[in-house]
């Protein structure tokens, strides 16, 4: 089961002014919908910040509050439940949104624990993996490579041509940077579970090597994608 | 909210391109409640009637009496408005070239487009209001009771603005809009119903005018799409223009006869294409025989072959769509436990063959979803919504619907780049903040373009609004800090919301969507307001039954002049005409629903006649008449209150 943070911090309900927990969200008293508490979206799901997350009791969470808050619930309800309804279930569906995926929510949780880290990790910016100041050091060489194969492939396929070596060079480039991606998969769970350990020194060091292995994986995936677009177009 | 809304009826309505529906949850199933001629589908034709003689304003008439009048008078005649809607000038080009919408001549830039009818002038949320307000009347007869709140859907890919005019629409038509559900999320809905399943399910809409493809993950009654994609620009519509462009080319070159100048001849040549379309769902082949202006005759042999040809590049247009549905539920086609199929043009065997490719459906031992009508499946499910929003039901009290926002909104940053703040395919509602700040001192407004779609500049994707952010505090440049609340709501449109946080002036930030009807415009359009009020409305029961009365009437005192009418019997012609002194008595009483009585009883026992009629007339078409006699002969029989009637031609 999830564990569950009480704040208790007591507000007044909008509708009968009785005071009630404020991560309630239903008025004990009078039973009506009420505006979701401030905080973060560990909070939403009664969860203390942490990586490690069991995304099976993650989901049923959101299915059940969903079914108590959801805009379908309150089609005729007065106009400020409503929008209480809204409001809760567009915090709910932000919340899950991003918990539920490993690196959103990673990123997540190092921007709320004052990370500074890269923009996006969807790596919607093409031009940054171009800027050589930013290749991993030790990937340096092959990166190189691969930029020129990726090249002479797409110059190939512009003339008609098929190089069968080359295509053998790139399915292994992409064997091997795939491998490369699910080894900083693991390096993050292992600093997960240290930082989910909670000592407070090892929190520090596990968030910087956390967020260098962010930098380091979307530089990754932007490689990953640009050879499966290569690949793709046969 | 009115006390009495509380306890209404909420209906289900699917707002189709080439035909509508209304259903309504009767016990723990939904049904389609019939028109007036006991038909299913209301055409989506908007027909203006000539003036009357009294130069009084002319009537609308919508569904197959509208259909009757594409051909004799198209100008005043529109169909396919679904196309044009939430759509500005510059975008409806296309349609404009492919049909024959006419366009106000006083339009302006900026402008929601005026379509011409006749000598009116009409909005597409105007058109799409009558279309609704047929539906909401013939849903009123059936229950003889008043209908304000309703669930339409529309097409998983439609836009902001595209959802904001049907909204409009429904406004206008005296309908309150409870929700928007999404077409395909909707077919799920109807097929989940009695089916405790879990699993994930891809469901494939190819309608007239649209297509969608959705992929839900259905668990203990939760339908939570995981992707959507589509065209909002590709259907059946294009199958019928391919076909009509063959058709006028091969007249031009073989007879010198260029009929793109007459649009009856052009509506007739489109029936003819349609229905040879239709045919070739369950034949090898059509034919075509049309008699042209000049005398000659046009025949055309199209083997099914042929027509996979022509059709394979339409349809190739769902494909990628598809693909990347899948790629953005992150899951492989193997992974689909059922697919569902929606739409008339998913009829085509050669639809049902991509799809099985598509989703590796017979090497798996598995089929398509087929067993409800795909022409209803929508409106089934919008009920089933309805339903699960009236609430109070056994039924639907577990059920709930999780959709997803289809396009990712973003705001144009500098240098014309899109950044991008809420993704597509988020579960909605959706909300994202952001902030902003002024450059030059003393600045009080602050302009934020907001744009639609996947594309990395704003150009390219759709402008949703310029919002304006008004009355900010003078103060140094980069002081202010305006905070912007985007949120899309459960119908997935967007709502915006500002305010200045440094100052604490939080309400004076006005916010100001540039797009679309205002909202005095919508309430200016407004169709019949006193719709609702009832003793008006027991009044146009009255009204209603006795026109319904007078037509079945007309059709039966004409009927002896008919070689139909010959083929009954003695018995048979004697029934009839008891039937009709009886409702010709009860017409002038003041019970609507004794009417009404009558009226079905009559429409029964005139039953094997109308069959008898429709034969000859089916006969007729084979054997090659002319269309525009073909078509008078069956026009009879389609206002003949019997179902098959209506249903033998869409």
């Amino acid at each position: 089961m999830l564990n569950v943070v009480d704040s208790a911090v007591p507000v007044a309900c909008w509708s009968c002014s009785v005071a009630h927990n404020d991560s309630t969200l239903f008025c004990p008293h009078c039973s009506k919908i009420q505006p979701a508490a401030a905080g973060d979206f560990f909070r939403v799901f009664g969860l203390e910040r942490q990586f490690a997350i069991d995304l099976p009791a993650l989901e049923l969470e959101f299915h059940r509050l969903s079914r108590k808050v959801h805009p379908d619930r309150f089609a005729r309800a007065t106009e400020t439940e409503r929008q209480l309804s809204l409001a809760d279930t567009a915090l709910l569906n932000n919340a899950y949104r991003t918990l539920k995926d490993p690196l959103h929510r990673t990123g997540y949780l190092l921007k709320l624990e004052g990370a500074e880290i890269g923009e996006e990790f969807a790596g919607k910016d093409r031009k940054d993996q171009t800027d050589p100041s930013r290749v991993p050091a030790d990937l340096l060489e092959e990166v190189f490579e691969l930029n020129m194969q990726l090249e002479e492939m797409r110059m190939a396929r512009k003339i008609g041509e098929e190089d069968l070596q080359l295509l053998a060079d790139l399915k292994h480039a992409k064997t091997k940077f795939e491998g490369l991606l699910d080894a900083v998969d693991r390096d993050l769970r292992m600093q997960w579970q240290v930082w989910d350990a909670a000592d407070p020194a090892a929190r520090q060091t596990a968030q910087k090597t956390m967020v260098a292995l962010l930098d380091r994986r979307r530089y990754l995936s932007n490689l990953v994608r640009d050879v499966n677009e290569v690949l793709g177009a046969e | 909210m009115a006390e009495s809304t509380l306890n209404g009826r909420v209906v289900g309505i699917d707002l189709g391109t080439t035909n509508s529906l209304v259903a309504y949850m009767q016990g723990d199933a939904p049904v389609v409640i019939p028109g007036v001629d006991g038909s299913n589908l209301v055409p989506s034709v908007v027909a203006l009637d000539p003036v009357p003689g009294d130069g009084g304003r002319p009537t609308v008439t919508v569904g197959n009496t509208a259909r009757k009048a594409l051909i004799e008078t198209p100008e005043r005649v529109i169909y396919s408005v679904k196309r044009l809607m939430g759509r500005g000038l510059e975008e409806i080009q296309d349609e404009l070239r492919l049909f024959p919408f006419r366009l106000a001549e006083d339009m302006e830039a900026g402008e929601v487009p005026r379509i011409r009818l006749g000598e009116m002038k009409f909005t597409p949320p105007e058109i799409s209001a009558y279309i609704l307000r047929q539906l909401k009347r013939n849903a009123e007869r059936f229950f003889g009771a008043p209908v304000t709140q309703a669930v339409i859907t529309v097409p998983a890919y439609f836009n902001d603005a595209q959802r904001q005019a049907t909204k409009d629409a429904g406004r206008m038509a005296g309908l309150e809009v409870l929700r928007l559900v999404n077409e395909p999320t909707a077919a799920a809905l109807a097929y989940g119903l009695d089916r405790a399943k879990e699993g994930t399910i891809a469901v494939y809409d190819l309608g007239g005018g649209t297509f969608d493809i959705s992929i839900l993950k259905l668990r203990d009654g939760i339908f939570e799409v995981q992707s959507t994609n589509g065209d909002t620009h590709l259907g059946g519509d294009d199958i019928d223009n391919l076909l009509l462009a063959i058709a006028l080319d091969e007249i031009y070159a073989e007879h010198g006869v260029d009929l793109r100048g007459h649009p009856g001849a052009v509506q007739a040549l489109r029936k003819a294409a349609i229905e040879g379309k239709i045919r070739l769902s369950t034949e090898q082949s059509a034919s075509f025989d049309i008699e042209l202006p000049n005398g000659d005759r046009y025949q055309r042999e199209i083997p099914r072959e042929v027509f996979e040809l022509l059709i394979e590049p339409v349809l190739n247009r769902t494909v990628g769509p598809c693909k990347q549905a899948l790629t953005d539920a992150g899951i492989t086609p193997e992974e689909i436990d059922e697919v569902v199929l929606v739409g008339g043009s998913t009829r085509i065997p050669a639809v049902r063959q991509l799809v099985d490719e598509l989703f590796h459906l017979s090497g798996r031992g598995k089929k398509p979803h087929i067993e409800l009508n795909p022409d209803e499946v929508v409106a089934l499910g919008a009920a089933v919504q309805a339903d699960i929003l009236a609430g109070a039901s056994k039924t639907t009290e577990e059920m709930l619907l999780l959709d997803v926002t289809p396009l990712s909104l973003g705001i144009e940053a500098l240098g014309g780049t899109v950044a991008r703040i809420i993704q597509r395919n988020s579960t909605i509602p959706a909300s994202a903040t952001e902030h902003f700040t002024t450059g030059v001192d003393g600045q009080t407004n602050v302009a934020i373009h907001v744009v639609q779609g996947e594309r990395e500049l704003a150009a390219d994707c759709r402008s949703l609004a310029r919002f304006d952010l008004k009355g900010i505090p003078p103060m140094s440049a980069g002081l202010p800090r305006i905070e912007v609340k985007f949120l899309i709501d459960a119908d997935g449109i967007l709502k915006v919301t500002a305010r200045e946080q440094r100052s604490g002036q939080a309400a004076k930030i006005e916010v100001k969507p540039t797009y679309g009807l205002t909202d005095e415009q919508v309430e200016s359009m407004i169709l019949d307001s006193f719709d609702h009020a009832e003793e008006d409305f027991a009044k146009r029961l009255l009204i209603e039954a006795r026109i319904e009365a007078d037509k079945i009437l007309e059709l039966v005192e004409r009927a002896p002049e008919s070689p139909a009418w010959m083929r009954l019997s003695g018995e048979e012609q004697a029934e009839i005409a008891a039937a009709r002194d009886h409702l010709a008595s009860v017409k002038l009483s003041e019970d609507s629903s004794a009417i009404r009585q009558a009226t079905l009883d009559l429409d029964h026992t005139t039953r094997r006649y109308a069959e008898l009629q429709m034969d000859a007339a089916v006969s007729a078409a084979i054997r090659g008449k002319t269309m525009e006699a073909a078509d008078e002969d069956l026009g009879e029989a389609v206002t003949a209150p019997h179902p098959m009637a209506a249903a033998e031609f869409k």
